[in-house]
């Protein structure tokens, strides 16, 4: 989804190994937080960006990609870069399917975000029953990137990844 | 220290949302119901997250060792530099979504023009945090005109809280001499400019909310310059706790 990303293809099955710890299913590559991990002499240098500013994750991600790269024989060193900013938009389609058959809708896009989360419009889909009779319990969920929606249909509640952009 | 105006100026930025942040985070198990206690709580993690870009930031202007937990833990009360604002108690939920409001109204168009920064570190954690903080206003919006406009008690309780938060408001246009410096370098952002907006914003989204616009011309002041209400001592008592009782933890 994402131009700019620099990442060593011999990197790349390392890398898809290591997860979000808290959407265990999805896999950072995945989720488009690394930018670059270039192999330089013996050390790889890894390029991170944060989701959401104050996402706890972030630094335990760094420690997997560090124990990761340390299982195949690399020694790293992980840099956070805020620039540019992370956006909902270089989650790949496989990583939205990944959330999806977790149980979080995926996200749309950031006008469809601003109906559903303002304006009550029917928009995401109900991770259980695929029904769109949905709607928003709260703006915030159980983590930053998260809000809580539930089903009219099957009455399940689930989270919805928020747009970020 | 490479550009001690620069570090001041920083310290402008991240001190608001630092308290704000501790403020929010104390409702943590308080809120009036689960889905507005989480609310909080993020919106406090996503304060929290910025500053720590900030501190960690003018901890290397600083260049004298300091890390970012000495700078956001172990500076005295007069060397923080928040608006009075941010500082104001959590006195009910009125009160608090009140007080997010008026700070996030101008948090977004602060951010907005510190995005054009000439300094890149600042225009990119300006750059992150307004999608953050578009959230914490839309929040904070919500319930200015769910309780503004709800029923006789909750109307009461959110004019109570504007009319008392009010007086707060216009230091969040003072300029510092570090801000006025910064904004000569086309680093800083030139708050005074942002005045109008600010007040167009806020008086829309009070009269949607039936709320009347407070008339006071009598404005507080002192935040910018370390001069603060008698509520910041006891929230750095708690902010300052830990770091003070085990030295050199980290966050």
């Amino acid at each position: 989804m994402t131009t700019e990303q620099n990442i060593d293809e011999i990197l790349i099955p390392i890398l898809e190994q290591v997860s979000d710890p808290e959407i265990p299913v999805l896999s950072i590559m995945d989720m488009g937080v690394v930018r670059s991990a270039v192999i330089e002499k013996d050390m790889v240098k890894v390029q991170i960006t944060p989701t959401y500013s104050g996402c706890p994750a972030m630094d335990v991600i760094g420690d997997d990609i560090k124990s990761a790269l340390k299982a195949a024989g690399y020694d790293s060193e992980i840099e956070l870069i805020l620039a540019p900013a992370w956006t909902t938009d270089w989650i790949t389609p496989r990583g939205r399917k990944a959330l999806e058959d977790y149980g979080i809708a995926a996200p749309l896009n950031a006008e469809a975000d601003k109906d559903v989360l303002l304006n009550g419009k029917r928009l995401v889909k109900c991770t259980n029953c695929g029904s769109t009779n949905t709607r928003l319990v709260s703006q915030f969920g159980s983590t930053a990137c998260k809000a809580q929606f539930q089903c009219d249909d099957c009455q399940e509640p689930f989270d919805y990844f928020k747009c970020l952009k | 220290m490479i550009n001690e105006n620069l570090y001041k100026y920083i310290l402008g930025i991240a001190d608001n949302s630092l308290i704000l942040g501790q403020r929010l985070g104390s409702l943590t198990g308080h809120g009036p119901s689960l889905e507005t206690d989480i609310a909080c709580t993020n919106m406090s993690l996503d304060l929290f997250g910025q500053v720590r870009s900030y501190y960690q930031y003018a901890a290397k202007i600083a260049g004298d060792n300091r890390t970012e937990d000495d700078i956001a833990m172990l500076r005295k009360e007069r060397e923080y530099v928040n608006v009075l604002l941010v500082e104001q108690p959590n006195t009910d939920f009125a009160y608090t979504m009140a007080r997010q409001f008026l700070f996030d109204v101008y948090h977004l168009l602060f951010l907005q023009e510190l995005q054009k920064s000439k300094d890149l570190t600042l225009s990119a954690i300006a750059n992150k945090s307004i999608k953050e903080v578009s959230y914490h206003l839309r929040f904070s919006t919500d319930w200015i005109k769910r309780l503004g406009d709800g029923t006789a008690v909750s109307h009461q309780k959110m004019q109570d809280a504007i009319d008392g938060l009010w007086t707060y408001t216009d230091e969040l246009f003072h300029q510092t001499e570090a801000d006025k410096a910064m904004v000569a370098e086309g680093i800083g952002v030139d708050v005074t400019l942002l005045k109008e907006a600010y007040y167009e914003k806020v008086n829309a989204v009070l009269e949607e909310a039936t709320l009347e616009i407070p008339e006071s011309k009598w404005f507080q002041k002192g935040g910018k310059k370390g001069i603060h209400t008698e509520h910041l001592g006891y929230l750095l008592a708690e902010l300052q706790y830990m770091q003070r009782a085990y030295p050199n933890m980290e966050w």
